[in-house]
């Protein structure tokens, strides 16, 4: 990971929110956290890693999949898993299926309540090239353009047995310290968000929804 | 089913078509669609709209709308169709027959492009938030530029039919269509 | 010289409360899961997850009262498990119990949630508005059995002393309360299902219907803190329930042993019911429990 302690940080504009609120709303951009030192932050990765609570994200059919990982069959808590049902608390983001534009914009807004160590995890063929609707006229082909994306699982759909093959991965990279997407977000911000903005062309929202 | 078309045929100025004995179409003008509609409901018993479509007939420069009815006692269907011209594509909302209508018309307004002044909230967001090229469902919307402009295609895709790619593993697979009990 | 060996015992008192706590509320995760056919979460999960929300790196805040939420929470787990003897007659775990500490650990039960409550509501979550509401309506009514059975067992053993009456119970099994006084112990394991929030009186948490409730807002170091209080707060509760109806404990395994059992009343309670709703599981408490209670009050 790049240090770019020095990068500067402009006020966001607001465009899309309405002037008069446009005080409500913040302006900052997102920061890069930077690691701590280096035995702390893998005891504390270790701690990351076997406490995983999803957030699951469940508008496209691989959300379906994702039933029978949390009850009985494939009881992902045994692997410290949890659902949660708010972004705020939770540390993995799986967006089950393909994206459209309207549903983009909401995973956009959940993406970015979430708190810094933040994963996503991708379902599916339609996050990771737009699968069977590639060419449709409302489908995201490619999830990383717009959230940055830990682990994909490709499938169509993934098996769970392949959804926790997909999390043990996540999981090493994690333990790795590789898993800094949150702070790679915040470095390219600009980046996502111009992408994000080239296809949600009624952006009416804050730039960056903390 | 028969008696009902021949009962029609009497008021309206209609063309039927039989689908099977509990499904008839029948072809109305524009003008007399709110008319048969109310008909229909009102004394005819086809209280259900089931749905309410359109086909982009690109070829004769109009739209085909659908309004699917259904009798709840007889289990019988009847679709209305309707052509429109496609360039000024508006039509007569129905909203005040069957509320929900107003639905099937905020779709039809953003996905072809057809108004129907005066159903509520038809200008509003469906689907498509923010849409800005011409409605997605037109026939002359190439929706895989569309993607490929818009959506960052991943390169590298490739695509394989099944019967191509069955064809290279195993010469005895058959030609269209795929014969039932087949042993090799 | 005093005061320090005081504070280290009470740090020490606190570090067990504070780990049995969170053990036994893995343990029951994971017979909960068993329950469902699942094979559940490690017991240690507690513990990770308390560091991997303390390890968050950012946070969101939304106001002063946001802040002060988690913290009158944990203070009201803490002052509730303080001022309880956890171990009869050991110096270590005796805490900072005095003459009248029944009254203030009654009031301390209840003090986490008043607190909660003004932090929820700053945090301006719908869900959490709705569940502070639940939250306080529920507590209220089961308050009512509780404080009934505490007023029954002071009139019964003549003081407000929890460790008199301990020791009142010392003489042998058919000394505890659960067989001198059954009414005032039954109306006070009612309220102690309420208390514990398992199904079906778990209508403030509600995790299908009202996200979380209170904690909806809450992440990082504040939900840690959260977290670590209902780990102080189980323990609490349950040697609170050990002390005044099962006669105490003289050591750490019989106090261990007689706290699980208790809590395995909520567990088989919670496992056996789906949730009430609102007024369903006021209505529950303001019945039977209260007629017993105010039975119980009357027998004495």
């Amino acid at each position: 990971m790049k240090s770019t302690e020095n990068k500067i940080i402009h006020p966001l504009e607001n465009a899309g929110v309405p002037e008069d609120q446009r005080h409500l709303y913040c302006d900052a951009s997102p920061r890069p956290y930077p690691a701590l030192n280096k035995y702390v932050e893998r005891f504390l990765n270790w701690a990351r890693a076997n406490s995983l609570w999803i957030l699951g994200y469940g508008t496209g059919c691989g959300a379906i999949e994702l039933r029978p990982l949390l009850t009985s069959r494939f009881d992902i808590s045994q692997y410290g898993m949890n659902p949660r049902p708010t972004p705020r608390q939770s540390s993995v983001f799986i967006i089950g299926g393909y994206l459209s534009v309207k549903t983009l914009k909401r995973v956009i807004r959940s993406y970015e309540q979430m708190q810094n160590p933040k994963f996503v995890v991708g379902l599916g063929s339609c996050t990771v090239n737009g699968g069977m609707y590639w060419d449709s006229y409302n489908t995201v082909n490619r999830l990383d353009y717009y959230l940055p994306v830990d682990v994909y699982v490709a499938g169509c759909m993934p098996r769970p047995e392949a959804i926790i093959a997909g999390f043990e991965k996540l999981k090493s990279t994690i333990m790795a310290g590789q898993a800094e997407g949150a702070n790679e977000y915040a470095e390219r911000f600009d980046w996502y968000k111009s992408n994000q903005k080239k296809i949600i062309k009624d952006w009416d929202m804050p730039d960056y929804n903390w | 089913m028969n008696s009902l078309i021949k009962r029609l045929k009497m008021q309206f100025d209609v063309e039927e078509q039989t689908q099977r004995s509990n499904l008839s179409f029948i072809n109305a003008t524009a003008l007399q669609l709110p008319a048969l509609l109310t008909h229909l409901r009102d004394y005819e018993k086809y209280t259900q709209l089931i749905f309410l479509t359109a086909v982009d007939r690109i070829e004769d420069n109009q739209f085909q709308l659908t309004y699917m009815l259904a009798d709840e006692s007889s289990q019988n269907n009847i679709g209305v169709r309707v052509r429109i011209d496609r360039e000024n594509a508006v039509m007569t909302s129905i909203a005040h027959l069957w509320h929900h209508a107003r639905t099937y018309q905020q779709e039809l307004r953003e996905m072809f492009g057809i108004d129907f002044p005066g159903s509520p909230g038809v200008n509003d967001n469906f689907i498509l938030e923010g849409w800005e090229e011409i409605p997605p469902m037109r026939r002359d919307f190439d929706t895989r530029e569309y993607s490929e402009k818009t959506y960052f295609p991943r390169p590298g895709r490739s695509t394989t039919h099944p019967r191509t790619a069955m064809k290279a593993v195993d010469p005895d697979y058959p030609e269209l269509p795929l014969m039932k009990g087949r042993v090799k | 010289m005093y005061i320090a060996t005081k504070a280290f015992y009470l740090f020490v008192s606190i570090i067990v409360a504070l780990v049995w706590g969170l053990t036994v509320n893995g343990i029951v995760r994971k017979i909960v899961a068993r329950v469902h056919g699942r094979i559940g979460p490690p017991v240690w999960q507690p513990f990770i997850d308390i560091i991997k929300s303390n390890a968050k790196r950012s946070m969101i805040a939304h106001g002063v009262m946001f802040y002060f939420g988690p913290v009158f929470r944990f203070a009201g787990g803490l002052g509730t498990y303080v001022f309880i003897p956890a171990v009869f007659g050991s110096v270590v775990f005796e805490n900072l119990s005095f003459s009248g500490d029944l009254l203030l650990v009654m009031y301390f039960i209840f003090f986490g949630q008043l607190g909660m409550a003004l932090g929820a509501g700053e945090g301006g979550h719908p869900a959490s508005a709705i569940a502070v509401g639940r939250g306080l309506a529920q507590m209220t009514a089961f308050e009512l059995p509780f404080a009934l059975s505490i007023i029954s067992l002071a009139t019964q053993y003549n003081t407000l002393s929890i460790t008199d009456i301990v020791a009142a119970q010392q003489a042998g099994v058919m000394s505890w309360t659960v067989f001198t006084n059954p009414l005032a112990t039954f109306a006070a394991l009612f309220a102690l299902l309420g208390m514990n929030m398992h199904s079906p009186f778990d209508i403030v948490i509600a995790p299908q219907e009202i996200p979380l409730g209170p904690p909806t807002e809450y992440q990082g170091s504040l939900l840690g803190m959260l977290h670590t209080n209902r780990g102080i707060f189980v323990s609490a509760k349950l040697i609170l329930f050990m002390n005044l109806y099962f006669g105490g404990a003289l050591n750490l395994p019989i106090l261990m042993v007689k706290t699980f059992a208790i809590y395995m009343l909520s567990v088989v309670v919670g496992v056996a019911f789906p949730r009430f709703r609102a007024d369903q599981s006021i209505r529950f408490f303001l019945g039977v429990p209260t007629v017993l209670g105010i039975l119980a009050l009357l027998i004495q």
